[in-house]
């Protein structure tokens, strides 16, 4: 699919190519005389991912620890347990909403906050479809990398504002794996890039569609492309807290890590911005590796699987599940590997990931440059 | 620029500069004044994006607030007596408002008498990150190599001055 052909699916105001162009557009649109444009249509990703990371995250999470440990699991509300996320839900609703005397109240509050706003604003850059990406930039890959940091000011707040000391060694110890992590990761991400020539997410996408599917990823043009694409997917563990990584909350060290102190609604908040990076980063594997919302199917010769799976709506369909896939892989890691120790966490990324991340980025270069 | 909305975001976004930097300046509390910080660089990447400068807004966030922030919060989280911040018994207030009075009004003079914006002659066509890739890897080569390579020294003096001393032992 050629971009020609993209635009005609494309509402003409999600087509801006900088951040310019469609804030201007979307400044243009008026709801009962206020300018209300920007609020409605940045809802409507927040409100599909919110759903689906509450729901399926916590309920998938729930199963497959189950299926792993020969347990069956949430059996009790609903067939299967399947309506056991929205009694967790009132329930967490109704708790007590606490905030320690000693703690210091106002970034205590505001430290949720903080995590929760940085870990969806990578959203806005993710290309859910042909027609759907919030903002389409120009830098769209080096900014879904850049603004995990606002994600790190939000933990530092909460450990520290809790007052607590696991609090504050849980988010010492989660700062400084997300950022040693953030440096293997964006190499890695980087020979995607190289690969692609251009960070702009939409066009990422493009240049891997074609009627072989999945022989146009990333991951199928050169034999290099597995190295970045392992790389980012240990870094991208590190970076979203998940085990084998999970020492910033490691419950046999720090009770909580730096959520100890929080209860209810709080709760869940900094449990849904870790099911919401945990589907950021899983999506950004797959645009940057595995080919986006591109079908994987190919074309056999009269049997045109690639043309019919293809489209807006598809396209939603193949990245969300490639990003569930990738989520299944993590909680499958999760439930399968120990605890790393925090040297060999900092071995792991300064002595093992970092120069294998250079290695394979120069690899990268030189195959693009001999290998047209 | 006419659009009521897009002037409505920009005095929001300036706002939201000017209050967290005054706020960063006036606090008591180091810890406050540091978290503050956050939202200054913010709203100083939201000014570059109204400038159009889309690379230059995602490098704010990523240099300032994911290395300078973080670092200084490591920093001040680890000094002694955040809560409790002595107060000084020397007020200057005299001095320091004509201080003050006198540094605003000497950049406000300059503002005004020098000549406005100046736009450039050629609009930027295409991509802005192809052009800073090409404009680094071309003629600003020497400068980039030159700095790659200061960074490279600071890197080694600092894991350096870090390292367990083993002599001493």
């Amino acid at each position: 699919m050629s971009s020609t052909a993209l635009s005609q699916f494309s509402i003409p105001f999600l087509m801006g190519n900088s951040l310019n162009a469609w804030s201007e557009a979307l400044a243009g649109f008026y709801l009962f005389g206020l300018p209300l444009g920007l609020v409605i249509i940045a809802a409507i990703p927040l409100v599909f991912i919110a759903l689906y990371s509450l729901t399926y995250g916590v309920y998938g999470e729930r199963k497959i620890s189950a299926f792993m440990q020969d347990r069956l699991g949430p059996m009790e509300v609903g067939k299967w347990g399947i309506l056991q996320t929205i009694a967790d839900i009132l329930k967490l609703l109704q708790k007590e909403d606490i905030v320690p005397t000693s703690a210091d109240k106002f970034l205590f509050v505001v430290g949720p906050g903080i995590l929760f706003v940085g870990s969806f604003l990578a959203f806005a850059v993710l290309p859910f479809s042909p027609a759907f990406i919030g903002a389409n930039l120009n830098v769209g890959l080096f900014y879904a990398i850049g603004i995990v940091a606002i994600e790190v000011v939000g933990i530092l707040a909460a450990g520290w504002g809790s007052n607590n000391k696991w609090s504050l060694y849980g988010a010492v110890r989660s700062v400084a794996q997300i950022v040693s992590y953030e440096i293997p990761a964006a190499i890695a991400l980087l020979c995607g890039a190289m690969m692609a020539g251009t960070l702009d997410m939409q066009k990422i996408n493009i240049l891997q569609s074609g009627s072989y599917g999945f022989a146009h990823f990333y991951l199928f043009h050169s034999p290099i492309a597995w190295l970045p694409f392992l790389i980012y997917f240990i870094a991208s563990l590190a970076e979203v807290n998940r085990a084998p990584f999970d020492i910033p909350e490691a419950e046999s060290e720090l009770v909580a890590g730096y959520f100890t102190e929080y209860t209810g609604m709080k709760f869940a908040v900094i449990f849904l911005a870790e099911y919401g990076s945990m589907f950021m980063v899983s999506a950004i594997i797959s645009i940057v590796f595995l080919g986006g919302w591109n079908s994987p199917l190919p074309n056999i010769g009269s049997v045109a699987l690639n043309d019919w799976t293809n489209g807006p709506v598809w396209g939603a369909f193949w990245i969300i599940t490639k990003g569930f896939f990738f989520i299944f892989v993590q909680m499958w890691l999760r439930w399968t590997l120990p605890r790393l120790r925090v040297d060999q966490l900092m071995y792991l990324c300064w002595k093992v990931l970092t120069p294998f991340a250079f290695i394979s980025f120069v690899l990268t270069a030189i195959w693009e440059i001999c290998i047209p | 620029m006419s659009n009521p909305t897009y002037t409505v975001i920009f005095y929001l976004f300036a706002a939201i500069t000017v209050c967290s930097a005054a706020f960063v300046v006036f606090t008591r509390n180091v810890i406050y004044s540091a978290f503050s910080l956050l939202f200054t660089f913010f709203g100083a990447a939201a000014l570059y994006v109204f400038l159009s400068a889309d690379f230059i807004a995602v490098t704010q966030v990523v240099v300032y607030v994911g290395g300078i922030l973080v670092l200084l919060l490591f920093g001040v989280m680890f000094t002694n007596s955040i809560m409790k911040v002595q107060k000084s018994e020397v007020i200057n207030i005299i001095p320091g408002t004509l201080l003050l009075v006198g540094m605003i009004g000497a950049m406000l003079y300059t503002f005004y008498t020098t000549h406005g914006w100046m736009p450039s002659e050629t609009l930027l066509q295409g991509s802005i990150v192809e052009r800073i890739g090409f404009e680094t890897m071309s003629r600003y080569v020497l400068p980039f190599e030159m700095v790659s390579i200061l960074l490279l020294a600071a890197l080694i003096g600092a894991a350096f001055l870090a390292r367990f001393d083993k002599s001493s032992k």
